[in-house]
């Protein structure tokens, strides 16, 4: 660490009180390691202080979480021991921290009232963590992350066990939280974002860590905002503000750190996020400089041990007069929890001039994915599988034009390096005949091969000669190779289904079967099990897979708002201007004077431009604004009305004729009928908008023959029929049966309601849904097999138990308020003001 | 200290991930604010090119919004439409500090008479 000293360098500097004073603030990481970087250019030149507030010597503060897990001892993560301050005349001024820098005096005060002049001055104060100040949050018990201080104060809750709850799901809080769950502590971790480590994984691979540490036994929140952490003069548990509260005898803040300013900003040096540095590492007064965490240099700030060391080489250049200039690092993360593999560099934020290769290995847990940017990679995620990480980071740090080794890019250094430009076709080809092809039903290369020479000429014959790729159908490509291969000219190509979007090579049938099979139950979960090749899909897929999931498992599914396309998530269906419109429901199309009167009321109340009565006869009040759609709903409620869900890809309207109380030909209670038939239905979210119709006699007044269903009453009970529409294709209906009672005709609709919202593809109306199953497979299903429509009829009533809420009310209570409001407003001149 | 150059318009947590918020400017035009799946911001004219749909209420995916109105996509790093499409909204300039999110001024006071 000394470089060698010639007897003329002493000479040189003859006494010590002729060498420049260089006194250091902080005796951390940064400040040591900026010594060590000037005494190996030349140690003569400075007479050197160091001051540091915690009473010991320099140590590895990253090292804290494996002393925390036991993994290391605090011996084992000392760095400079006091021989080394003694052996390089460094005085060394532990647990006496400096409270002000005199710039004029060219002299720092410590907390003991010691004055120290100096010629150059170095701060390296580091960063303090950040302390979410809410109530509770100085009881005994509540600590941080940073110094060997707070994991001796860890050791200790830890001894007699109990609860620990982390708050804040990054680097810090989970290798807190892994530390004292390995010392017997049960511990939950509130994380306010929606994915934990957020800032260096995307939601695939935040997704994985999660579903690990929960197996691993601890209780991962996320979206946890913390109202308050309770108890007398100890704590005893964290209040969120949902009104979740949480047992605690520890709570660990690891919700972040910000840089250490307050001696700089006293100080009336350059402060903006950080100390303003220059790529020298000076501040704002020549004689200052300043390096580590406390800094900001080109407007960013660091958290991390890497770019440190790049300070530290600048700074010491600068300071030994050979400036090279510091520009900036570019840092990877590794999370230090044993058995996790992870790790994250560069820009992984996606743009439109980039491209991210994506490979997803479900069977070994493995999660890659690179970013490229012209012939350049600029960002990586792994996890599982961080063997090539170092590799990704060295390609990205040197800015390596990778267009050679594009195509093998993801699947590592070992296989990029082979050189070869990578053809899918031949890569299979020179697979041994006992590699293994499809793993879920364990068929070798041999006998997919063996296969095809038996005559299989296409995918699906394959899959039904020897169950190759007819599971979870990730090895279709592999198949699909082989029959390329093997067949030559006489292959007919790719089969022609289309895939789900440009996400995945699966149909919207493949995903569905996917997700019952392998009991996928979260939009993440999907992608990562089905390989999908985009990391947070598209506005294509993702309204799909939420309903998917939401059908498949009524009672777990949870609602992914940003799923959902702007009329769902609204609760009201936008307008050209950026209006919405607002339809209450009106079972079977019956009103009452009250009603009317609060439609007009709200009408009037919230200057709607237009009331128009719709083609499914319901009232559409038009021209509201977002910021007002939760007081209309209000006072619609108020009224008695639910929403009408005249926005949704679920039932919309059962439309009536007056039928037999009214009309001479009526022959059933058609009006009843189309209430009850509402009522059951309403609030069912389906692949794509629903109507219903219940003409009372075959005069067809509510034009039942164009609907998704159409009840047309006749003397002797109810004739139906299903798969009209009256869009852009015109289409009547084709015959399902005929009921004999209400009863009857109710458990048909429900079962082939269910049906539908079952087997159709999302964005299917029925219309061509029935036609691409035929008539034939409906009745089959509906008509002939009586336990199955039962058990149809048993499923659509159960899920209809959970999702028969009003959403309105729901909004008016305060659900989702962010969507109604700014979030915040400028004026000009005066400025803000927050929302 | 930020500089007066940029506007504070709150906590970042008050945006979803793969959301977006609205900040009216007044005598201005609105912007939408934008948040990613990896956490980045972003801030655009609350306007399509195509037809003014508000982009705000679109579905974020990566790093472009769909706009609810015509499904145009728009990048929300340049204010390109993409793909077949052609026009372009303003983009406002954003930072994040200490999880804050600050809008520059002028640009956010553009066209404010």
């Amino acid at each position: 660490m000394n470089a060698p000293v010639t007897i003329d360098d002493k000479q040189e500097h003859a006494s010590p009180h002729e060498r420049e004073r260089l006194v250091v603030i902080g005796n951390g990481m940064a400040g040591c390691r900026a010594v060590e970087e000037i005494l190996s250019r030349d140690a003569d030149r400075y007479a050197i202080t160091i001051f540091g507030a915690e009473p010991r010597v320099n140590y590895d503060r990253i090292m804290l979480s494996p002393v925390l897990a036991g993994d290391k001892s605090f011996e084992e993560i000392i760095i400079n021991d006091q021989s080394w301050y003694d052996d390089n005349g460094i005085e060394l001024v532990s647990g006496d921290a400096v409270i002000a820098i005199k710039r004029e005096a060219r002299e720092v005060v410590s907390a003991s009232g010691r004055v120290t002049p100096y010629d150059r001055l170095l701060i390296a104060t580091g960063s303090d963590p950040f302390i979410i100040p809410v109530p509770g949050h100085k009881l005994s018990g509540v600590i941080t992350f940073r110094d060997l201080d707070d994991v001796d104060k860890m050791l200790t809750a830890a001894e007699t066990g109990g609860h620990a709850v982390v708050i804040g799901g990054g680097l810090l809080g989970l290798e807190a939280a892994h530390g004292l769950s390995l010392r017997g502590m049960k511990v939950t971790v509130l994380h306010l974002m929606p994915t934990l480590m957020e800032r260096q994984l995307d939601e695939a691979a935040g997704f994985l860590l999660r579903s690990e540490l929960e197996r691993r036994g601890q209780t991962i929140i996320t979206q946890a905002d913390t109202a308050e952490i309770m108890g007398d003069s100890h704590v005893t548990g964290v209040k969120l503000k949902d009104g979740t509260e949480i047992d605690a005898d520890l709570v660990v803040m690891a919700v972040g750190i910000k840089p250490s300013v307050n001696l700089a900003k006293t100080a009336e040096l350059e402060v903006e996020r950080g100390i303003v540095v220059d790529d020298d590492m000076v501040t704002s007064d020549p004689a200052i400089l300043a390096v580590g965490e406390c800094v900001q240099h080109r407007g960013a700030c660091y958290g991390l041990v890497a770019p440190l060391w790049e300070m530290c080489r600048a700074l010491a250049d600068f300071m030994t007069s050979d400036p090279s200039g510091y520009v900036g690092s570019v840092t990877a993360t590794k999370l230090k929890v044993s058995g996790i593999n992870l790790f994250s560099a560069g820009d992984f934020s996606g743009g439109d001039d980039t491209e991210d290769i994506v490979m997803r290995d479900a069977s070994r847990g493995v999660y890659k994915r690179v970013v490229v940017k012209g012939d350049r990679l600029i960002g990586a995620v792994l996890y599982g599988d961080t063997a090539d990480g170092s590799w990704y980071f060295d390609l990205l740090k040197r800015q390596e034009d990778i267009s050679d080794i594009r195509e093998a890019l993801i699947f590592g250094q070992a296989f990029a390096s082979g050189g070869a430009t990578l053809d899918p076709d031949s890569a299979v080809a020179a697979l041994s005949l006992d590699a293994e092809i499809c793993g879920c039903n364990g068929v070798t290369k041999g006998q997919v091969v063996a296969c095809i020479d038996g005559g299989a000429n296409d995918l699906d014959s394959v899959r039904a000669g020897c169950k190759a790729s007819a599971s979870c159908g990730s090895c279709t490509g592999l198949v699909e190779s082989l029959l390329s291969i093997s067949l030559g000219e006489d292959y007919g190509g790719a089969r022609t289904v289309t895939p789900m979007c440009q996400c995945t090579s699966f149909t919207h049938e493949d995903v569905r079967r996917n997700i019952l099979e392998k009991e996928l139950k979260s939009i993440p979960q999907v992608m990562q099990e089905l390989h999908w090749t985009t990391p947070d899909g598209c506005a294509s897929c993702r309204p799909a897979l939420n309903y998917y999931l939401l059908c498949a498992w009524p009672t777990e599914h949870e609602e992914d708002p940003q799923s959902r396309f702007v009329n769902e998530r609204m609760h009201a269906n936008i307008q050209k201007d950026g209006t919405y419109s607002v339809v209450p429901r009106m079972w079977g199309g019956i009103t009452t004077p009250n009603e009317l009167r609060a439609i007009a009321d709200a009408a009037d109340k919230y200057e709607a431009r237009l009331v128009k009565v719709t083609g499914g006869q319901r009232l559409d009040i038009f021209g509201i604004k977002k910021e007002d759609l939760p007081s209309i709903w209000a006072d619609l409620n108020a009224a008695g009305m639910v929403s009408g869900h005249a926005y949704g890809k679920a039932l919309r309207t059962v439309k009536t004729c007056v039928g037999s109380e009214w009309c001479r030909f009526g022959t059933q209670d058609s009006t009843g009928l189309g209430i009850k038939a509402e009522q059951m239905t309403w609030g069912s979210w389906m692949p794509h908008k629903f109507k219903i119709a219940v003409s009372g006699c075959p005069r067809n007044c509510a034009e039942a023959s164009i609907k998704d269903l159409g009840i047309i009453c006749v003397d002797s009970g109810y004739e139906l029929s299903v798969g009209g529409n009256g869009g852009i294709h015109l289409r009547g209906t084709d015959f399902l049966c005929k009921a004999e009672t209400e009863e009857a005709a109710l458990e048909y609709i429900a079962a082939f309601v269910q049906l539908y919202r079952e087997e159709a593809r999302y964005l299917d109306r029925t219309a061509p849904w029935v036609e691409r199953v035929g008539m034939d497979y409906i009745k089959g299903r509906i008509v002939e097999d009586e336990p199955g429509r039962k058990a149809l009829q048993e499923r659509f009533l159960f899920a209809q138990s959970v999702h028969q809420k009003d959403p309105w009310a729901e909004r008016v209570a305060g659900a989702e308020s962010h969507l109604h409001k700014h979030i915040a407003e400028i004026r000009p001149f005066a400025i803000l003001e927050p929302a | 200290m930020v500089e007066a150059k940029w506007i504070d318009i709150g906590p970042v947590e008050q945006l979803p991930a793969l959301g977006a918020r609205t900040l009216p400017v007044q005598g201005g035009q609105e912007i939408a604010i934008f948040r990613t799946a990896t956490g980045s911001i972003h801030a655009l004219a609350n306007k399509c090119p195509h037809k003014d749909g508000p982009l705000s209420q679109g579905m974020v995916h990566d790093t472009s919004v769909t706009c609810p109105l015509h499904n145009w996509r728009i990048s929300l790093l340049t204010g390109e439409a993409l793909g077949e499409d052609k026009g372009c909204v303003p983009v406002i300039p954003v930072k994040v500090d200490a999880g804050r999110i600050y809008i520059e001024r002028v640009a956010a006071l553009a066209g404010v008479a």
